[in-house]
């Protein structure tokens, strides 16, 4: 899969989808791409996070720990991002991802993110306008679950 | 040391000067007759004085018999010659005069050189030796950049006298004194001319430079200085740094150097201006000479032949005394110069040799008791650090010392050792004081271990065996055959050296438990391990190197693990995490450069950045029809950097990190790209096409993904490499060392043996994996422990900066347990480990020390527990002594140091 193909991808991803190519294409070269084997875990929950995956090709689960085991809580494939959250804040990771067949992904280092953060505030603004809709979209179904709950 | 300088030389090299006084003083004569010859040739060679009609012959080398009466027949009647003859005789006589006089200076000149550098080396020598014989509190006291620069530089000038000493005033004098009295013979008037502008010379000329002496040694006092701080800069970087002063440091500099100038610029002017008044002074007797000689000739009160010679000889006058007057400031020079190091070098005590002596031994295991009575410190500034300690001990008893940081414990461990006096009391073991034993005693039953050891730029191997070279045991056999080494050793006796030779071997193998050379790694490695450094070692020999050649049996191991470490990832299904050197496949996970040129460059002109520019590899691309494809990749590279990298600012970590192309240079590409872009490739300028050129072979597919090599584009660059191999074999064999899958690579280093390819980029865990793999496969194939040795060669850096605090600290209380003392004195040396690793290695030292003497001062007092007896300190005295369990529980000083722990 090439840079141009990595770029694709990104810009498929909320968080992205409004930066010039030309700054995907340097964080795509930027960054590092990294194969799991079916089995093996990208992030373990608890552990302090420092980079988010973009996921190129194959599936994933996203469990949490239940107090009876693990609990699969999603699934994830081609053009989804996780562990996003870690680049952002520093908070533990709220989930484990493990790979369910050969995954390739696209790994996003926090310092590369603030690195361009930093050098091109535009991305910045992006980001707030995706995490202010995020925001919107979560009070709005708080709001309705409260109205529900009556 | 003697004070005087001259005192120094006469009484290192009387001998020598005096022989050489003797040649100096037999070659005179020969000079006065070189004078006197001159004037023959002219008058009688040339104008025929004393030839007439009735005298066609004359005598030469007539001897006249000095004590007979006059008109009695000479000695030696001389050979009867004509004119014409005798002319040819005599400036054959002159040249073979010359010859002697020349061939004389050499001598003396040479016999000078050497004697001026005896000395010189037995002078630095001498103050090296007594810088080993400093007490540790005045080495202190001393910066060490200024001592380098007194021994190195400061010195150097004495040697140039040395030589010249004694020799040159007589030799100088005696030239000068010659052509005197040659002169005045020839005209008494002419001769006192010259004398007296030479008593003016002699008079003003050392007057005026009495100024520039003291600005000599401001000079020299400056210089000194500014290297002191020069070496402060480079020590204290980090405070520098930290502390936003280099503009203070900056500041302090510029002073110095402006000092510094105003010294040197004031020296320039009032030299010159002495040299212009000597060079004027020394003209203006030709002048007299011309002048009132020339009256003097015309009036026939002197004939032309000796107003030549007069003239003649005068040419010899200024020089010699010229020299003389410059021997004179050299001596002022050199005697200031020597007093000034001199006295850096003398303080109040030093070590009497006899305690250093080569021949002590150490006497054999110490027995007994250490007991220690009424010791007390005080330091400089007259505060007790000690008071009054009394405690006594078995030698092999295990001592804990604790205390606060103010306690005064940590100079208990450095008294013992021998490393600090008391200024009261004493240490005796089994009966004899501490202070009448040598070093052979102090430095081999004991050892001692601070928080700060120092490692020397050497291997760790070296570092360890540090402690057991202590007399030279086993003689260079390859130096001694040739005799080599006894040659150096009779000029070190000269030079007054001692006659040890460094390149014997020094190690004392039984000290450390060892028969020899063969077994000593056996237990380096054993004390590595007891340490927890082996690890570290073992990392060090994985990328490290060794030469096939002498360890033939260590690369066919090595070779046997590739082929393991094949088959184990295979099993495991994990083969795809080394991506192997396979000479018919393209290897995505390494550079095109790499690919191409397939093997580790020998010679530097291979290296990848410099494969565009390489010849053999220009042509062999150029064969395969593959630049336009390879200026075709650089273009693409280009463009995605120019693409890319456009907005980020010069200087940004970026460039570092990922770029092709310096920030410098982008704007450059830029243009380039344009222009590329424009027409086709072949209207390139040369520069273009070599720029181009340069980016792919830095170029990786798994890497960088750029697609720019796939398919029949990756083969048809094997066969560019093929046949760069097939040329390199014909035309510069040698120069790059070709992977080969059944070869061991002495150019690259045991890991990327062990691997023969490349850890596949970008896969999870791909290096840990790998990293325990290769591990394995080592262990079952007995190699570990090989692998350390080569990790022993390791060079730690300097002061052992390239290891981390704890590794420094583990190697150097490994180098003491090597050498097995009898007292291992440890004094907070584990301060840089952290606590889980502190206790493992305390365990580990203490079970090891079973039966051997521990003094160990503690940074914690919790740790006490495991000793057979707690030292408790509090304000330099010894206030609790006992069992740990005892002293804990009653209460006292003991309980309450373990409460604030």
């Amino acid at each position: 899969m090439s840079l141009e193909k990595e770029v694709e991808i990104l810009r498929r991803i909320p968080l992205f989808a409004n930066i010039e190519p030309a700054k995907l294409k340097l964080m795509a070269f930027a960054s590092e791409r990294v194969t799991y084997g079916a089995g093996q875990a990208l992030m373990h929950q608890g552990d302090p996070g420092d980079a988010a995956y973009v996921i190129l090709e194959g599936q994933a689960d996203v469990m949490v720990e239940g107090p009876a085991g693990p609990i699969k809580v999603a699934e994830v494939g081609t053009n989804d991002i996780v562990g996003d959250i870690a680049i952002l804040i520093d908070i533990p990771r709220t989930a484990t991802v493990a790979a369910t067949s050969e995954l390739v992904t696209l790994k996003l280092t926090k310092e590369l993110f603030y690195q361009l953060v930093h050098d091109f505030p535009d991305m910045a603004i992006e980001v707030m306008r995706v995490l202010a809709a995020r925001l919107e979209q979560t009070t709005a179904a708080l709001r309705e679950a409260r109205a529900a709950a009556g | 040391m003697e004070s005087s300088l001259f005192k120094y030389i006469w009484h290192h090299s009387r001998a020598d000067q005096i022989i050489i006084l003797v040649v100096v003083l037999l070659s005179f004569p020969f000079l006065y007759l070189s004078f006197d010859l001159p004037k023959q040739i002219v008058n009688q060679g040339i104008q025929g004085q004393g030839y007439g009609a009735d005298t066609p012959t004359r005598p030469l080398l007539q001897i006249g018999n000095p004590f007979a009466e006059e008109g009695a027949p000479p000695l030696f009647g001389g050979f009867q010659l004509e004119q014409a003859d005798m002319l040819l005789s005599l400036s054959f006589i002159f040249l073979a005069l010359v010859i002697v006089n020349g061939m004389s200076k050499f001598w003396i000149n040479t016999a000078k050189g050497r004697l001026g550098e005896r000395m010189l080396r037995r002078l630095r020598y001498e103050l090296t030796d007594r810088v080993l014989r400093f007490h540790l509190p005045q080495l202190r006291r001393m910066k060490q950049a200024e001592v380098a620069t007194m021994i190195k530089d400061e010195v150097e000038p004495l040697g140039g006298f040395i030589g010249n000493a004694f020799i040159n005033p007589v030799f100088l004098g005696g030239q000068a004194l010659t052509a005197m009295v040659f002169i005045l013979i020839q005209s008494f008037w002419l001769g006192l001319v010259a004398a007296a502008i030479v008593l003016v010379q002699a008079f003003l000329i050392p007057r005026l430079r009495r100024p520039i002496l003291i600005l000599g040694k401001q000079r020299q006092l400056t210089a000194r200085a500014l290297a002191g701080r020069i070496a402060e800069l480079v020590d204290g970087a980090v405070e520098v740094h930290a502390n936003d002063t280099s503009n203070y440091e900056r500041a302090d500099i510029v002073s110095r150097l402006g000092r510094i100038f105003e010294i040197r610029y004031e020296l320039f002017q009032r030299k010159f201006f002495v040299k212009f008044l000597n060079n004027f002074l020394s003209q203006l007797t030709p002048f007299l000479f011309y002048s009132i000689g020339g009256l003097l000739a015309l009036a026939g009160k002197l004939d032309i032949g000796a107003l030549v010679a007069v003239i003649a000889a005068y040419k010899d006058l200024p020089g010699p005394i010229k020299e003389l007057i410059d021997w004179d400031q050299q001596r002022n020079d050199v005697q200031i110069k020597y007093e000034q190091v001199i006295d850096q070098f003398q303080p109040g005590e030093i070590l009497d040799p006899a305690v250093q002596s080569i021949d002590n031994d150490g006497n054999g295991p110490l027995e007994g008791d250490i007991a220690v009575n009424g010791l007390s410190l005080i330091d400089d500034a007259n505060s007790r650090l000690l008071d009054g300690v009394n405690f006594t001990a078995k030698v092999d008893e295990h001592v804990a010392v604790v205390g606060d940081s103010a306690s005064g414990k940590e100079h208990i461990g450095q008294i013992l050792a021998g490393l600090l006096r008391p200024s009261g009391g004493g240490v005796s073991v089994n009966g004899s004081t501490l202070a009448s034993l040598p070093e052979a005693v102090t430095g081999r039953r004991f050892a001692y271990v601070g928080p700060d050891a120092y490692l020397f730029p050497q291997s760790v191997r070296d570092n360890l065996l540090y402690g057991l070279k202590h007399q030279p045991l086993r003689p260079n056999g390859a130096a001694e055959m040739n005799g080599e080494s006894s040659k150096l050793i009779a000029e070190a006796r000269r030079a007054g050296n001692p006659p040890f030779d460094a390149s014997a071997d020094w190690i004392d193998y039984q000290a450390a438990g060892a028969s020899g050379p063969e077994d000593i790694d056996a237990r380096l490695i054993e004390v590595l391990r007891l340490v927890e450094l082996d690890q570290d070692v073992y990392r060090f020999g994985l990328s490290g190197t060794i030469d096939p050649e002498t360890r033939p049996e260590l690369a066919e191991g090595i070779l046997q693990a590739r082929a393991a470490l094949l088959e184990r990832l295979t099993a495991d299904g994990a083969s795809d995490l080394v991506v192997r050197f396979d000479p018919e496949a393209f290897n995505r996970n390494a550079t095109l450069g790499k690919n191409l040129l397939f093997g580790t460059p020998i010679n530097p002109s291979y290296a990848q950045d410099r494969l565009a520019t390489n010849p053999i590899m220009l042509a062999v691309l150029d064969e395969a029809g593959m630049i336009d494809e390879m200026l075709q990749m650089g273009l693409s590279i280009a463009r995605t950097m120019v693409e890319i990298f456009a907005d980020l600012p010069p200087g940004h970590p970026f460039f570092e990190q990922f770029s092709f192309i310096d920030a410098d240079d982008l704007p450059e590409y830029r243009l380039l790209v344009a222009r590329a872009e424009k027409g086709p490739m072949a209207q390139l300028g040369e520069e273009d096409r070599q720029r181009l050129m340069a980016l792919p072979f830095g170029y990786s597919e798994a890497r960088h993904r750029l697609s720019l090599i796939e398919g029949e584009t990756e083969s048809r660059f094997i066969e560019v490499r093929k046949r760069f191999g097939e040329r390199m074999a014909a035309e510069d064999p040698g120069a790059v060392e070709f992977y080969d899958p059944d070869s061991y690579s002495a150019a690259a280093s045991l890991m990327d043996n062990i691997l023969f390819g490349r850890v596949a980029y970008g896969r999870a865990q791909a290096d840990e994996t790998i990293g325990k793999v290769v591990t394995e496969v080592l262990q079952a194939h007995g190699l570990c422990d090989r692998v350390i040795e080569v990790g022993l060669d390791f060079n730690v850096g300097i002061a052992g900066k390239r290891l981390g605090g704890a590794q420094r600290q583990k190697l150097a209380i490994a180098r003491a347990i090597l050498k097995q003392p009898d007292v291992l004195i440890l004094n907070e040396a584990t301060t840089a480990l952290d606590g889980a690793a502190q206790a493992r290695l305390m365990e580990a030292v203490i079970e090891v020390r079973k039966g051997r003497g521990l003094f160990w001062t503690l940074p914690t007092p919790g740790a006490a527990a495991r000793f057979d007896r707690v030292l408790v300190m509090d304000g330099g005295r010894l206030v609790e002594q006992g069992r740990f369990d005892e002293l804990d529980q009653s209460g006292g000083a003991m309980g309450k140091l373990m409460q604030s722990a």
